[in-house]
């Protein structure tokens, strides 16, 4: 057996339900990166929806006046807020890294500084949003 | 002499690049349309269908509806190289990505110059 072989076969496995839970945690910014691209993927398979609605409100006064109250239901308002946040995470975290590519704030400390300021602008900017816009 | 692998035209640079740029359209869009639409008066059907339908504005949504696409065809193709490993089936979802992104362009055309 080669000497590879010999050390995946011996190599001590930590990966069980319980220990992915509860045991090994993603640091801060592993779950601005993570969340960067569920909500890509979430804004991809949504612009169908978004499309449809633009297209409606902009058809005729009577369309518009339409999308406006389909605004309203809750339903609607739920789905919509989670692209509102799925867009300004993306937007936020999209910042973050231009940055990091540019080798902005590259030390341990800033890195987690910033990856807390992403979570908490983009749940903040979709509350004042969600606010304006209800 | 670079010893570099072959695996096809290019290295991903090229897409790296102008997920990057497109990324900056589409945030410069995002603000600016955000401020005139915060600040503006309230939105009822005439403002909002007069807003549409200015030139400048349907160039400027146009051009961050290309962003989109050419955004989102980077991020997905991503995603799928990623997590899907055998090849027909990741080939078969890439074409269904590309239609349906080409589709979400060619509608918003249809509703910008209606």
């Amino acid at each position: 057996m080669s000497q590879a072989a010999a050390n995946k076969k011996n190599r001590p496995k930590y990966l069980n339900l319980t220990a992915l839970l509860f045991e090994i945690r993603l640091p801060v910014a592993g779950w601005v990166s993570i969340l960067h691209r569920v909500s890509g993927a979430l804004l991809f398979i949504a612009t169908l929806w978004l499309l449809f609605m633009l297209d409606r409100s902009l058809a005729s006064a009577r369309d518009f006046a339409f999308v406006i109250h389909y605004l309203h239901l809750w339903p609607v308002k739920l789905a919509l807020l989670v692209l509102i946040w799925a867009y300004c995470h993306h937007f936020c975290a999209g910042i973050r890294f231009l940055l990091l590519e540019t080798q902005r704030g590259w030390d341990k400390q800033s890195a987690r500084l910033s990856s807390i300021i992403v979570l908490v602008a983009g749940v903040a900017l979709t509350v004042l949003l969600g606010a304006k816009l209800w | 002499m670079v010893n570099r692998i072959v695996v096809g035209a290019h290295y991903g640079w090229r897409d790296w690049l102008a997920q990057r740029v497109t990324a900056v359209i589409m945030a410069l869009y995002s603000v600016i349309l955000a401020l005139v639409l915060l600040l503006g008066q309230p939105i009822d059907y005439g403002v909002w269908h007069r807003l549409f339908a200015q030139g400048w504005m349907r160039v400027a949504t146009l051009l961050f509806a290309v962003s989109v696409a050419w955004h989102m065809w980077i991020g997905v193709r991503d995603i799928l190289m990623d997590y899907v490993k055998p090849v027909g089936l990741r080939l078969a979802l890439q074409v269904f990505v590309v239609v349906l992104i080409a589709g979400y362009l060619g509608w918003t055309v249809q509703i910008l110059w209606r």
